[in-house]
């Protein structure tokens, strides 16, 4: 047998968003296996729902995370109005939809210039960042906040698109499905960014399937998984397909993720067309009692809530399983046989976000 | 073989002005509904307190007598939820962040002394008023059981 070593990587590293511990199993250059622990972030929000009443943790769900906000405050409220049996009106549907796309633009340009980064391509990483802005830009215009929306509450939606904002988000798309259109050919047809992409980290489908993978991962593995097919909010009156692809390396996941910005784009559009006129919340009477279990589709996979309401102002139980924590098993599977050197790549290709995976 | 494909995007970045403002040199815009900080129409405030029980953050204290209101702008995450809850709407969410401090602290707001006045001269007319209400119902039953006695 060859000699072993193990070599710790991270929770600080130069190429890390967020801080996961890996302890590699290294023989000569090769992983051999990969031991991951987390828990250097964890703040127990899910334990404040004892402390805080039940509208008041709209608020702290959003801040699970940075960057998935808007899905998590936006299924935590799901998950009460499904509860409370609340019909939330049909103009707030279709906002949620509206900046739940935003949102998974953002995060994956935020994803895209994290990759390029990773493979050390620094004017690519800035001209996504740079691209991201306008995003960022038009969604603290219409919600005030860059990153953190606070839009979303029981029974619907506290803000409003008016129509110079739709113009506003219209302009934007246009001019971003323009930009990204010249600079995606360098992700998937520039010759030194496939050298480091292509065959680097393959998970089959078989293996995605049993690993209960989500999300862009398992998609490019060629599952065709999105809980948006689900129909919640207005996704069940709008068209899109899912987008998969057979490859199951880094390659597929950055092609399937550049695809899904291009199909947001054409989301959003849809329904700022059919954008129907009327309220923006129902009224909510009373606490919530029960049970209720959501799954919604956040930029990085599926996310569950989980809550649990015994009547009174503070909830019994809340539990979020967020779609990092379903990929961490893929990804050790994928670290199996790796380079050394691609470790770093191969964390970023699943969209590690360990925030939320701590809560 | 596609070599080199960023070319053209990178030699046309040469020719661009930044796209970076050099705040804080460049004063920063901020569109109207960004939320920057919470702001205070003190003088329109009854001291309720809902404000205080919404807060998810525990960043704000409020004294009806003495008639002040305090936000810890650095727990404040300018949620805006305060501003939802208020009866006489006189919280406001509007734009410009909170800059650094030295020290962190709470601020103090206090009604402003016509807006005391203004409040103590209602509260001692509503105080006169009860007491007379409560001299013109001794009076009316001293007269009732003066007249039973007398009957
Ligand atoms: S809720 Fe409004 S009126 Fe009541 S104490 Fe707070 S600021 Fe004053
Ligand atoms: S904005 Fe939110 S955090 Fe700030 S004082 Fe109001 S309720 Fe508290």
């Amino acid at each position: 047998m060859k000699k072993r070593s193990i070599v710790p990587y991270g929770p600080q590293h130069p190429v890390l968003p967020e801080p996961i511990h890996l302890d590699l199993v290294i023989e000569d250059e090769k992983i051999v296996e990969a031991i991951p622990s987390v828990g250097f972030i964890h703040r127990g929000l899910e334990n404040l729902v004892q402390k805080r009443d039940f509208n008041q943790m709209a608020y702290v769900a959003e801040r699970v995370c940075g960057i998935c906000s808007f899905g998590h405050g936006f299924g935590y409220c799901e998950a009460i109005e499904d509860i409370m049996d609340i019909e939330v009106p049909d103009r707030a549907k279709y906002l949620r939809t509206i900046w739940f796309e935003l949102s998974r633009m953002h995060s994956h340009f935020l994803w895209l210039g994290l990759l390029a980064d990773g493979f050390g391509f620094e004017n690519l990483f800035y001209q996504c960042w740079r691209i991201r802005e306008k995003i960022l830009d038009v969604l603290e215009l219409t919600t005030g906040g860059r990153v953190i929306f606070s839009v979303n509450k029981v029974g619907g939606v506290m803000k409003d698109i008016t129509p110079e904002m739709a113009g506003a988000i219209l302009d934007m798309l246009a001019s971003v499905k323009k930009e990204l259109k010249a600079i995606a050919p360098t992700f998937t047809e520039d010759y030194a960014v496939k050298s480091r992409l292509v065959g680097v980290g393959v998970l089959t489908k078989q293996q995605a399937h049993d690993l209960g993978c989500a999300g862009p991962f398992a998609r490019a593995s060629g599952i065709a998984t999105d809980m948006r097919k689900l129909g919640y909010a207005a996704y069940g009156d709008i068209d899109f397909d899912v987008i998969t692809s057979n490859d199951g390396d880094s390659y597929a996941r950055c092609y399937v993720r550049i695809r899904e910005i291009f199909q947001s784009i054409s989301i959003i559009e849809q329904a700022i067309e059919k954008l129907p006129e009327g309220e923006l919340a129902a009224a909510v009477k009373g606490n919530p009692k029960g049970e209720s279990f959501i799954r919604i589709e956040q930029p990085r996979g599926e996310a569950i809530y989980y809550v649990s309401a015994n009547g009174s102002p503070h909830l019994d139980r809340m539990r979020v399983r967020t779609p990092t924590f379903a990929n961490l098993a893929g990804l050790c599977e994928t670290l199996k046989g790796a380079d050394y050197a691609d470790v770093g790549l191969l964390i970023l290709t699943i969209d590690p976000c360990i925030s939320c995976t701590e809560r | 073989m596609a070599v080199m494909k960023f070319v053209p995007e990178a030699l046309k970045n040469l020719f661009k002005p930044p796209v970076t403002t050099s705040y804080p040199f460049e004063p920063a815009e901020y569109p109207e509904r960004a939320r920057g900080h919470i702001s205070i129409d003190i003088d329109n405030c009854i001291g309720c307190g809902m404000c205080v029980r919404a807060c998810p953050l525990g960043a704000l204290k409020v004294d009806k007598n003495a008639g002040t209101w305090e936000i810890d702008r650095f727990d404040c995450v300018v949620c805006g939820y305060c501003a939802e809850k208020c009866p006489k709407k006189c919280l406001h969410v509007i734009p410009g962040y909170q800059t650094p401090e030295r020290e962190k602290e709470g601020v103090l707001y206090k009604k402003s002394e016509e807006a005391l006045k203004a409040e103590a001269e209602k509260k001692a007319e509503a105080a006169r008023k009860a007491a007379e209400a409560k001299a013109a119902m001794e009076a009316k039953k001293k007269a009732e059981e003066e007249a039973k006695a007398e009957g």
